[in-house]
């Protein structure tokens, strides 16, 4: 299949994403609107992986390949790391605030 | 033999001594004590400095390295004191004549408070300190060291009485006039040292040294020394100073302002006559200042009321002669016009200070006359002053002020004319004021007259021995013409190697006596016209201009100060103000404007922030990759 295909979905994904944590008030809607992000990005890696293993190019940039699905798994693991800690967070919000509403942070600003 | 030197150290370091005892021990130490230690330690200095003078007499010359003062890259400028006949001959006159005025002080100034009396003392000695720190320095930077002393210790008793507003008037005026000057003296010796790389006396006299300097050099390196010549003796066009500073006390205007500190410019250019020499233009510069001073000077004291301001006027008058000789190249009549302008002209300050004691603080001598009978040695001692400043045969200043007058005729005949006309006002000015003072009637108050007594013992001692001195002290120079040896020539041919002026005999005796007849007919001039004296009441025309000194003040006053005055003004008000002030102020008023706006972005709302920073990181994008 053509690369612009899944470039088109990672990026239709990202911006999801974006726009989900730029409009979304409940934490963990944006929250998941960032693991949207991540995973847009790691569909992008795997699918650059697999067009530079079959590709000519493989000769100019030989662990190119490799080194993506590398990538992909460092991201996996962190983004589990940071899910526990966001949730945690957000779970301790919860509990002091009542609500997942990030307008409620707001009471920092005075 | 070597001993004396081995103490000389010490001809300097007494005084410094004196200055810290009795200025640490002002509260404590009673009027006798102060005076004692004041007088005490300026006489052993003068002990020490005979001992000096006679080792050196016979032409042997000794720099003494005491320790490193600047030693920095290729540039080592030590503390070394220079013993040679010129610096002995200063010595003998500043310890000498000092010691006089040290101990006539401690009857003058008996009426002070005794802290303020040991504060006197202190400055005094502090001065000599200077003084012979000046002149015993083997380098200018030494020499620069006393100078700026001198001036300091000028400053600080010419403004002792500083609770007048007129004395502290003065005692600035004399300390900015001075620094002025002392500007200049600095720049040379800058100049000196980049272009040799070195201040010594010794290397910069050297022919080695001399030929290394280009003609601009030696003509720039002197006209600086001249200027800082100007500011410390008193010369046109920085003299105004000198009349002023007779606010202070009498002593301090006989000591400082007549016999010493006045003479440093003529201490410098003497010393450093080796490259004065060397430049024409310079020498010519000198002559014309010395000459226009001597003149304008002899012309303002004619028409003087106040009998330190006489006595001031003619102080820078006499300088005027000296920078004149010395403008001749006449170095050896002009360090001769020092020395016996120092014994009569201290002589006639501190009689002027006998006259004002007993007159109980009056200094014109409008409300004087008639002091004769009442107060003879001072009256007698005075009048030996004004024969030897007017240059009758027999008294020293003959000797001196005849060797610059021919030293002038082998210059040139309009020189010779207008230094003889100067002569002849002097001594016009001086039979003035003498007979003003000590002749006719007293015009004083009753109670005045009633109080008229001689001064004490303490006072008439030191008048008696200047008075000596100003008989025989010319005795030393005594012309060929006249059968002498002229020793004093002699003594200096080591540090000074003076022009001769190739006049036959007959010239000698022609000029010698042409002075004479006509400085006798000026000074009975002065007897008719001054005998049956009465204040006139307002003088007109040239008189009254002279009266005002020329108005050089007001001219001052409107060309230099107010000018000075109004630029300073405006510097503040429209530069500092607006200008810097504005810059200041509005650095901080623009960011306490910028932050009030900017506050406005920390909203506290997370979503603004993460939409802000995907416009920050869509702009980066746009900006990698468009541009």
């Amino acid at each position: 299949m053509d690369i612009k295909a899944y470039i088109a979905l990672a990026v239709t994904l990202f911006t999801i994403g974006i726009i989900g944590v730029l409009v979304r008030r409940n934490a963990i809607i944006i929250f998941m609107c960032v693991e949207l992000m991540l995973n847009a990005v790691n569909l992008l890696l795997v699918a650059f992986s697999k067009m530079h293993a079959i590709s000519p190019a493989a000769n100019v940039l030989p662990n190119a390949a490799s080194d993506a699905q590398v990538f992909v798994f460092f991201i996996m693991v962190v983004a589990a790391a940071e899910v526990s800690v966001g949730l945690a967070i957000i779970v301790m919000m919860y509990r002091n605030t009542h609500s997942v509403d990030v307008n409620f942070l707001n009471r920092l600003k005075n | 033999m070597n001993n004396v030197l081995q103490i000389a150290w010490l001809i300097p370091i007494l005084p410094l001594i004196g200055f810290v005892v009795n200025g640490l021990g002002r509260k404590q130490l009673s009027k006798g004590m102060s005076g004692i230690i004041g007088s005490g330690v300026v006489l052993a200095s003068f002990i020490i400095s005979v001992m000096v003078f006679m080792q050196v007499k016979s032409g042997h010359a000794e720099v003494l390295h005491y320790f490193d003062f600047i030693n920095v890259g290729g540039l080592n400028i030590g503390f070394d004191l220079k013993f040679d006949a010129l610096s002995a001959l200063f010595l003998l006159i500043i310890t000498g004549v000092g010691f006089l005025i040290h101990v006539y002080s401690t009857a003058y100034m008996h009426d002070e408070d005794s802290k303020d009396f040991a504060k006197y003392f202190a400055y005094l000695n502090l001065f000599v300190f200077s003084m012979l720190l000046l002149v015993l320095g083997s380098n200018f930077v030494i020499m620069f060291i006393g100078w700026e002393g001198v001036g300091l210790c000028s400053y600080l008793l010419i403004g002792y009485w500083y609770k007048n507003n007129n004395y502290t008037d003065a005692a600035k005026k004399a300390f900015i006039m001075n620094r002025i000057g002392d500007l200049g003296f600095l720049l040379a010796i800058f100049w000196l040292i980049a272009r040799l790389g070195s201040v010594h006396y010794d290397t910069v006299f050297s022919a080695a040294s001399l030929a290394r300097l280009s003609a601009t050099d030696i003509t720039g390196i002197t006209l600086l020394m001249f200027v800082g010549a100007t500011g410390k003796s008193a010369q046109i066009p920085l003299y105004t100073w000198l009349p002023d500073a007779m606010a202070g006390p009498t002593p301090v205007s006989a000591l400082i302002h007549a016999a010493t500190m006045v003479t440093a410019g003529i201490y410098m250019i003497a010393r450093s006559n080796a490259l004065f020499s060397l430049a024409p233009i310079t020498q010519t510069v000198i002559i014309v200042i010395g000459m226009a001073t001597a003149l304008l000077a002899a012309t303002i004291a004619i028409k003087q009321n106040d009998i330190k301001k006489v006595l001031a006027y003619s102080t820078v008058s006499q300088l005027g002669f000296m920078f004149l000789a010395l403008g001749t190249g006449n170095y050896v009549a002009a360090v001769f016009h020092v020395l016996t302008h120092a014994f009569f002209k201290a002589l006639m300050f501190l009689g002027s200070g006998s006259v004002i004691h007993a007159m109980g603080g009056e200094q014109d001598i409008r409300k004087m006359g008639g002091l004769h009978k009442h107060m003879k040695i001072t009256s007698i001692t005075f009048f030996i002053g004004c024969l030897a400043i007017a240059g009758i045969p027999g008294f020293s200043g003959f000797f001196s002020k005849d060797e610059i007058l021919a030293g002038a005729f082998g210059h040139g005949k309009i020189l010779y004319g207008i230094a003889l006309f100067t002569a002849l006002l002097t001594a016009f000015y001086m039979f003035r004021l003498y007979i003003i003072t000590f002749t006719g009637k007293f015009r004083g108050t009753h109670e005045q007259e009633h109080h008229l007594h001689e001064s004490p013992a303490a006072m008439t001692i030191p008048l008696i021995i200047l008075a000596i001195l100003s008989v025989i002290g010319g005795y030393i120079g005594v012309p060929e013409v006249l059968g002498g040896h002229h020793e004093l020539a002699a003594y200096l041919s080591t540090v000074v190697k003076s022009v001769e002026h190739h006049l036959d005999h007959n010239t000698e005796y022609m000029l010698m006596g042409l002075s004479t007849v006509l400085v006798l007919v000026s000074i009975f001039f002065a007897w008719f016209r001054f005998k049956n004296y009465q204040p006139e009441n307002e003088s007109k025309g040239l008189g009254r201009v002279l009266e005002n000194k020329w108005y050089v003040d007001e001219i001052y006053q409107s060309v230099i100060v107010n000018p000075l005055r109004s630029l300073s003004v405006f510097l503040n008000n429209v530069i500092e103000k607006k200008g810097i002030d504005g810059l200041v102020n509005g650095a901080g008023k623009a960011v306490n404007y910028g932050s009030r706006q900017l506050r406005w972005l920390q909203s506290g709302q997370v979503g603004a922030y993460v939409l802000l920073m995907v416009i920050g990181i869509l702009l980066l994008f746009i900006i990698q990759l468009f541009m």
